[in-house]
């Protein structure tokens, strides 16, 4: 079936938890998501088949839309009446996802393309291994022997440079002889993807003890990165070995009609086509019990990073001891316990599938979701650069900027949009909540408009875009989105109760709201309006993107928290007097209307 | 309420238990199937391969690497004693000869012509495998070892750290919400698995480390405690490897939670008996909780059960309430309204209403209970 034929659509994600799948369906010209399913994944025993789960999930969905899709285990294609689909694609993070290790010759150049590489293919990514990182060489080798990942990334040299260290490497990955993840009989995948001239050097040396795998070169010049090759390779090993050892696999694909991808891979491909489509700056979250996974798309570079220790449940006593519980008490509009804090953050990582009961509770458990968005997003920035080692052309008018070669590509005045997902942001008994949480957490400059993925549809909408992006487009803008609405916050810092910007917003019917914002204020407009207009005219020394006390007219959209206007400054911090801060994040949250009075 | 069960975290009396004792690389496997073992008979055992060092023959001798085979003293494959000479160069001059010694004893694993290394490889150590538990083997795993089989009382806690341990059970605490005192331990602890009731201090911690006391399980201990015992905050509930001298085990959580009535019952049922415990814990996919296990029967036990208990709640079923603002809070489980409810923090969620025994009534989210056995 062509792709243009599609009319029903079936897809799952599988997750380490939870298999979910969802029905999509021609709705005259448009796509639309009409049912969805879920079920326990059934990778570990006692099923270890992965396919038992999918089959449990879709028979939901045959329950609830009336459509019968499965005949046996084995799914009807194409549709036919109320019967079968056209196509059924699946995305896959079960079992740990896709763990790698990588390495390259210089830790800031090689090293750091290596991991941009491995984890926009979707891997966790367990270690950098780089000649210069600090450790012997004992250490190194020790380190690749403990850690079992499922495949590993070689990297180091630009074409046609020192082989030296590239050789190197490749030597002490013989001598630690590691071992696969899964699997005992077959060996470790390994791709080398670095100095051309040093391949028969490394072909040599690693092609008896592992599955060696050459590519082009990730970074063939200081000046350029070339992570696509690398990436297929990832993808196709992820497919050939990887998926192969885990339990169901060989089977589930079999029934696709499209290679299954990791999930945080499909995440990104959604992230980058929706970027693309609308020529916008993107920020996406999917903020778990366990992870964090970041998403970026500035000027067309995309990017992704994973905090495997930053989530909500599993990780959240990690997002405690990282973020240091100071900054997570300065966010609790009350006084609590040090003691209290830390045994009940402790109690919520033993026993992690309880749930807030009460407000004071919940705020808690908000206070530790900013917290662990900051930090996943300070990972990400740090990761998120231009090449460095790239020698810069300066003239004359560059000489008092000295910006380094590697500066962040994330610039918060350009960001035009953020997406959130995860049970903190998509369940929030308060859509208010996730808003806020995501501007205290990112602290977005000028206009920045919010959306949360409310189902967690990105997955399977990622895959599905391989085959039909249109498809894959129409159910994120019409069913995956949930839109919050839109920050406009002047950058600059001024005195508490200064008045920082005048403004005026134009909802799509005509309807005007207008007023001042004043420095330390929030203020909350309802403006549900889908498309809509602001003209803001900051004062001197603040600046929405166009300079200082420039005036900026930009399209908004509202959605079902309206227009926040976040008079707190940019850099915002919270005062240091306890007293003065409750006061400030009471007063911001009645703003807002965050919480229960 | 006298007896305590969770799903998921099982407390019973006497049952069948297997426990798989593999080597992480292929070894050699000592016993033979239906051998019986006691718990620290060795049952198998290999060789890991020693940490490889790496030595710059080239730069140490200034010459290029693809010259430094001239200059070797060893090959490949011969062992050297630490401080041998492995490599040297021949100078006209005897004052300007520069040899490089071996820094560790071994072999040599690779002299590299491209980078100009050698790599030396240690010795390998002797990695042993007990048996942990006194039982029966029941299967054999050629090359990696085997599968022991144990009948006898298997209690979990929620949370531990340090590894694996033996000793003799000594129940110091007089009721299951009496805390650990550091006073209440003295030189006869000494090897023992000490059960406190309701809480344990970082104080008496110390003082069993010590005494060498073999292991605590108690009801709770704070956080901060633990921080300042291991110097670090725990992350990721990922435990089991810790070296503080001592396997401490928590069977209800964090906090001052005096230990479940019907767990402390059971532990008391086995005084002065041997035990296996494990403080690894893991809290991920593949759930893993610290355990004590005391091989044989309970005195009024006569047979040990094989099912796990009912995993599902009725009304009637006794439970503890997991979460704040209740936390700790024992009740029996009224009703199971099956629509979902608003709680005060205004989510929507299933729930169940809990009576308390001083008549009062409490709707809790069903997330945030365990239930305790009849």
């Amino acid at each position: 079936m062509s792709k243009e034929n599609l009319e029903i659509i079936i897809a799952t994600d599988c997750g380490s938890t939870t298999t979910k799948a969802i029905l999509i369906e021609k709705k005259g010209d448009t796509y639309r998501q009409t049912f969805r399913g879920e079920a326990p994944t059934t990778v570990e025993a006692p099923f270890e088949d992965v396919t038992k789960g999918v089959l449990n999930a879709i028979t939901e969905v045959e329950e609830l839309s009336g459509r019968r899709i499965l005949d046996g285990e084995r799914i009807i294609t194409p549709n036919n009446g109320n019967t079968g689909a056209d196509i059924y694609v699946s995305t896959s993070s079960a079992g740990g996802g896709l763990q790698m290790m990588v390495a390259g010759a210089v830790k800031a150049m090689t090293g750091e393309s290596a991991q941009r590489c491995a984890l926009g293919a979707g891997a966790i990514v367990m270690d950098v291994l780089a000649s210069n990182d600090g450790r012997a060489d004992h250490e190194k080798i020790e380190r690749i022997r403990q850690l079992r990942p499922d495949m590993m990334l070689l990297s180091g040299g630009t074409d046609g440079g020192s082989v030296t260290h590239v050789v190197e490497l490749a030597q002490f990955l013989k001598a630690a002889d590691p071992k696969p993840r899964l699997g005992a009989s077959y060996k470790l995948p390994v791709i080398y993807a670095g100095n051309n001239k040093a391949q028969p050097q490394v072909k040599e040396i690693l092609d008896s003890s592992t599955a060696l795998i050459v590519t082009e070169n990730l970074r063939p010049s200081l000046e350029r990165e070339n992570l696509m090759p690398a990436r297929h390779k990832i993808h196709d090993i992820f497919l050939e070995h990887v998926m192969q050892q885990a339990p169901g696999y060989p089977k589930l694909m079999k029934m696709v009609g499209a290679p299954i991808m990791p999930t945080p891979a499909a995440v990104g491909v959604m992230t980058e086509k929706f970027a693309k489509a609308n020529n916008f700056n993107v920020l996406a979250v999917d903020i778990g019990g366990a992870t964090t996974d970041v998403f970026s798309v500035f000027s067309g570079v995309f990017n992704r990073t994973v905090s495997a220790n930053l989530g909500m449940s599993y990780s959240i006593s990690n997002v405690m001891a990282e973020a240091g519980l100071p900054n997570i008490l300065r966010w609790l509009p009350f006084d609590l316990e040090e003691q209290d804090l830390r045994n009940r953050l402790k109690n919520k990582m033993i026993r992690p599938t309880t749930i807030p009961q009460t407000v004071e509770d919940l705020q808690v458990e908000h206070a530790v979701a900013r917290e662990a968005l900051r930090l996943a997003f300070d990972q990400h920035k740090a990761l998120a650069v231009g090449l460095k080692g790239v020698q810069q052309e300066r003239s004359i008018s560059d000489a008092f900027e000295q910006s380094a070669s590697g500066a962040s590509l994330i610039n918060l005045m350009d960001l035009n949009y953020i997406i959130g997902s995860g049970g903190i942001l998509a369940h929030s008994p308060r859509r208010t909540q996730s808003m806020l949480m995501m501007i205290d957490a990112y602290q977005p400059e000028g206009v920045t408009m919010i959306a949360v993925d409310s189902i967690f549809m990105m997955p399977h909408l990622g895959v599905l875009a391989q085959i039909s992006e249109k498809a894959a487009l129409d159910v994120f803008y019409n069913d995956c989105l949930v839109r919050l609405g839109t920050c406009l916050a002047p950058k600059g810092m001024g005195k508490e109760g200064q008045v920082i910007m005048e403004w005026e917003l134009i909802e799509e019917n005509g309807k005007r709201h207008s007023g001042e914002l004043r420095f330390g204020e929030i203020l909350h407009v309802p403006f549900t309006s889908p498309k809509g207009k602001a003209i803001v005219k900051p004062a001197k020394g603040f600046d929405m993107g166009a300079g200082s006390g420039g005036r900026v007219e930009a399209a908004i959209e509202g959605g079902v928290v309206g227009v926040v206007l976040d008079g707190r400054g940019r850099p915002f911090d919270l005062a240091k007097v306890p007293a003065k801060r409750i006061s400030d994040l009471n007063k911001w949250y009645k703003a807002m209307e965050m919480y229960p009075v | 309420m006298a007896h305590a069960y969770t799903p998921g975290l099982k407390v019973i009396p006497c049952t069948v238990l297997r426990k798989k004792r593999l080597l992480p690389i292929p070894g050699k496997v000592l016993v033979e199937l239906d051998r019986q073992v006691e718990a620290l008979d060795v049952v198998a055992q290999t060789q890991l391969p020693g940490k490889v060092f790496s030595v710059n023959v080239a730069n140490r001798l200034a010459v290029g690497p693809e010259e430094i085979q001239a200059f070797m003293l060893k090959k490949e494959g011969e062992p050297v004693k630490k401080g041998e000479i492995i490599a040297e160069n021949k100078p006209l001059l005897k004052w300007f000869k520069t040899s490089v010694e071996s820094p560790v004893d071994g072999t040599i694993e690779t002299v590299s012509a491209v980078t100009g290394q050698v790599l030396l490889r240690e010795p390998p150590k002797i990695l042993p495998i007990k048996a942990y538990v006194k039982g029966k083997v029941v299967e054999v795993t050629p090359n990696f070892g085997v599968t022991v089989e144990s009948e006898g009382t298997f209690i979990q806690g929620i949370f531990g750290i340090g590894g694996e341990t033996n000793g003799e059970i000594d129940v110091v605490a007089a009721s299951p919400d009496e805390d650990l005192a550091p006073e209440a331990l003295n030189a006869a602890h000494k090897g023992k698995i000490v059960i406190g009731g309701r809480h344990v201090s970082l104080a008496a911690i110390k003082r069993a480390v010590e005494l060498g006391v073999h292991a605590i399980v108690a009801g709770g201990i704070h956080d901060r405690d633990l921080r300042q015992l291991l110097g670090y905050d725990i992350g990721v509930a990922v435990t089991g490897t810790e070296r503080i001298g001592i396997t401490l085990i928590v069977t209800e959580g964090f906090g001052m939670i005096p230990m479940a009535e019907y767990t402390f019952k059971l532990l008391s049922s086995r005084n002065g008996e041997k035990a296996s415990v494990s403080g690894a814990t893991q809290i991920r996919a593949g759930v893993m909780r610290p355990e004590i296990i005391v091989p044989g029967y309970p005195k009024n036990v006569t047979t040990c059960k094989k099912e796990d208990g009912r995993g599902w709640i009725e009304p009637g079923d006794p439970v503890r309430i997991i979460r704040e603002p209740h936390f700790g809070v024992i009740g029996t489980v009224k009703s199971l309204p099956p629509e979902l409810t608003k709680v005060g923090s205004e989510s929507h969620v299933r729930v169940l209403e809990v009576d308390l025994p001083g008549g009062e009534t409490l709707v809790i989210p069903r997330a945030n209970i365990e239930v305790l056995e009849k």
